[in-house]
C-alpha cells in the first residue's frame, strides 16, 4: 500500500516538473530565434579564436589539434553562458507576474526549480547540435557512437542543470534584473577562464589550477572533452566529471528550493 | 476553533517589514460562499494580506486558517485548495489560453482523465473556447482576466482570492468580469475574498466589505449598513473617506503607480 502511495508521490512530482519544463519548451519552440542568436558565439569562438589560436602552436594540449582540444571547451562554454542567465528570465517572470501563480499552486518548490533546470537543459544539448555541426565542418575528429552521444547529452543538461539554478539562487538573492545583470557578468567571466575550456590547467598558476580544480565547469569540459572527440581522454576520468557535477547541481537545486519562495514576497 | 461554516479565520494575523506594520493584528472570518471585498488605500495592507492568505508572505505573528489548514504549518494543504489571481497579469503571453490551462492543470494534479475536460469546462466558462490556441499576449484584458480565473478554477478550490481583479479594464470587460464572479459563488458556492479601490466593484458584488487603513481592519459591515452609518445619502466614497480621513490621498509606491500603469497599458 505504501510502495502504490509512493509511486503516485513520484509521478505527481514529475508531472510538476514537466509543467513547467513543457512549458519553458513550448515557447522556445514557438520562438527559436534565442537558440539562434546564442549559436554565434560558438561560431566566433571556433572559428575566430580558434583559427588563430590554432596557429600559435605554443600550448601544450596532449597531441590533440587545438581546434579539436577547444570544441568542447567551447560547447560548455555556450551551456554555460545559456544557463547563468536563466535567474533573470524568472525575475522577469516575477515583475510580469507569471512566477506567483507557480508558486501559489501545491507544486513543491523542488520541481519548479527542477522544471526550469530541465528546460535550461534543453536549452544547452540545441547548443550542443550547433557546436557539433560546426566542429563536423572545421574538419574537428567527433565520436558519433551512441553511447558517448548519450553520455555528451547528460554532461550537458547535468550542466545546465547546474549552472541555470546556480542562476536561480543569484535571483532569489538580489531580486532585480539590474543587480542581476551586473552579477551575471561577474560570475560568468570567472568561471569560463577558471576552468580548462580554452587551455590546459597545467599551463595556469598554481593558485589558478587549485581554483579551476574547485569549478564544476572543468570537469563538464573534461567529461565532454573525452566524449565528444574520437580519441578523447578524461583527465580526471568519467565518473568524477559525472559525480561533481551532480552532487554540486543536487546542492544547487535543493538551495534554490529553498529560497525560490522568497521571489513571490 | 472556528465553525466548519467558516472557510477564512484569522487570529491577530501580521505583518511587519523591519519597523513598517503592513497588517496589524487582523483578525478575519468568512463563511463558505460569502463574496467579501477589501478596500483601502495604496498600502493599506490589502494586498500583503492576501499574500498572506495565499501562502506567498509568511506572516510575522499570528495564524490563520484558510479551508480548515493552518497557513504556516500546512501551506501546501492551503494551496491545493485554493484559487488565486493576481494584482500583476499571471497568464503567461508566450503561451496559448489552452497550455496556461494546461500546465495549471498539471501544478495542481488534475488527474490526468479529467484534464481536458475541466479545460474545456473552464474555457466554456469563461467564454473563450474560441480563443484556446491564441497566443495570451494577443488576447484583451477582459480575456486576459477570464483566462486567469479560468487557470485559478481549474483545482476545484474552496477559496477564490482575487488582487484587484479589474484594474485597468474597460466598463464592459469589468462588468463581464462581476457577472462571472457571480455566477462563480450562486452557481459553484464559491467563497471570494477580492481586494479592491474600486467602490462600484465592492458594492456590486460584496456581501460584505472590510474597509482597511494602514494595516488595520477598521470597519466591517454589508455595504448599506456602512453607508447608513454615515446617514441616508451617504456612499461608499463617503464611508471610504471618513474611515479613513485625510491620509485617504494618494500614497502608494513607486511600484504601485508601476503595476498599475503597466496593467492598465496591457490592458489598453
Amino acid at each position: 500500500m505504501l510502495r502504490v502511495h509512493s509511486i503516485f508521490k513520484v509521478t505527481d512530482y514529475l508531472t510538476q516538473i514537466l509543467a513547467v519544463a513543457d512549458a519553458e519548451v513550448c515557447k522556445l519552440r514557438r520562438d527559436p530565434s534565442e537558440l539562434l542568436t546564442r549559436a554565434f558565439q560558438p561560431v566566433i569562438w571556433l572559428l575566430l579564436f580558434g583559427e588563430v589560436m590554432t596557429n600559435v602552436r605554443g600550448l601544450n594540449t596532449n597531441s590533440i589539434p587545438y581546434l579539436d582540444f577547444l570544441a568542447p571547451g567551447v560547447l560548455a562554454q555556450s551551456v554555460l553562458f545559456s544557463a547563468i542567465f536563466y535567474g533573470i528570465s524568472v525575475i522577469w517572470e516575477r515583475d510580469l507576474g507569471v512566477l506567483h501563480r507557480q508558486l501559489v499552486s501545491p507544486a513543491p518548490r523542488s520541481a519548479l526549480v527542477l522544471g526550469k533546470a530541465i528546460s535550461a537543459g534543453v536549452r544547452g544539448v540545441s547548443q550542443a547540435i550547433i557546436v557539433y555541426a560546426l566542429a563536423m565542418l572545421l574538419g574537428i575528429q567527433l565520436s558519433f557512437t551512441p553511447l558517448n552521444i548519450l553520455a555528451v547529452t547528460a554532461l550537458i543538461w547535468a550542466g545546465s542543470a547546474l549552472f541555470s539554478t546556480f542562476s536561480l539562487i543569484i535571483a532569489c538573492l538580489v531580486k532585480t534584473r539590474e543587480r542581476f545583470m551586473g552579477i551575471g557578468q561577474v560570475l560568468t567571466m570567472p568561471i569560463f577562464f577558471a576552468s580548462n575550456a580554452i587551455y590546459p590547467i597545467e599551463i595556469m598558476p598554481n593558485w589558478l589550477q587549485i581554483i579551476s580544480l574547485g569549478n564544476p565547469l572543468t570537469y563538464e569540459v573534461d567529461g565532454i572533452r573525452a566524449l565528444m572527440l574520437k580519441d578523447g581522454v578524461s583527465k580526471f576520468g568519467l565518473i568524477q566529471d559525472f559525480s561533481v557535477l551532480l552532487i554540486v547541481a543536487g546542492l544547487c537545486v535543493a538551495v534554490a528550493a529553498k529560497l525560490y519562495p522568497r521571489l513571490g514576497e | 476553533m472556528a465553525s466548519p461554516n467558516v472557510v477564512i479565520h484569522t487570529i491577530d494575523l501580521t505583518k511587519r517589514y523591519g519597523t513598517l506594520v503592513a497588517v496589524d493584528r487582523l483578525n478575519l472570518t468568512i463563511s463558505a460562499g460569502e463574496i467579501v471585498g477589501l478596500i483601502g488605500t495604496n498600502g493599506a495592507g490589502k494586498s500583503a494580506l492576501l499574500k498572506m492568505l495565499t501562502t506567498l508572505l509568511p506572516p510575522s505573528s499570528g495564524s490563520a486558517f484558510v479551508g480548515g489548514y493552518d497557513l504556516v504549518k500546512e501551506p501546501s494543504k492551503v494551496r491545493a485548495h485554493i484559487g488565486y489571481v493576481p494584482q500583476l497579469i499571471s497568464s503567461d503571453g508566450n503561451l496559448t489560453g489552452y497550455e496556461n490551462l494546461l500546465m495549471s492543470a498539471r501544478l495542481y494534479l488534475v488527474p490526468r482523465q479529467a484534464r481536458e475536460p475541466r479545460i474545456a469546462a473552464a474555457l466554456e466558462r469563461m467564454q473563450l473556447t474560441g480563443a484556446r490556441d491564441r497566443l495570451v499576449q494577443h488576447y484583451s484584458g477582459g480575456m486576459i482576466r477570464r483566462l486567469e480565473i479560468a487557470q485559478a478554477m481549474l483545482n476545484e478550490p474552496t477559496v477564490l482570492f482575487l488582487d484587484e481583479p479589474t484594474v485597468g479594464l474597460d466598463p464592459v470587460a469589468r462588468h463581464g468580469i462581476w457577472t462571472h464572479m457571480r455566477e462563480l459563488r450562486d452557481r459553484v458556492g464559491m467563497t471570494i475574498l477580492l481586494a479592491t479601490h474600486q467602490m462600484n466593484e465592492a458594492e456590486a458584488l460584496c456581501d460584505w466589505i472590510g474597509v482597511m487603513h494602514g494595516g488595520i481592519l477598521k470597519a466591517t459591515g454589508t455595504p448599506e449598513a456602512l453607508k447608513s452609518s454615515l446617514g441616508a445619502d451617504a456612499t461608499l466614497d463617503d464611508v471610504f473617506a471618513k474611515i479613513t480621513g485625510a491620509e485617504s490621498e494618494f500614497d502608494g509606491s513607486l511600484r504601485n503607480v508601476q503595476q498599475a500603469r503597466d496593467s492598465a497599458r496591457t490592458h489598453a
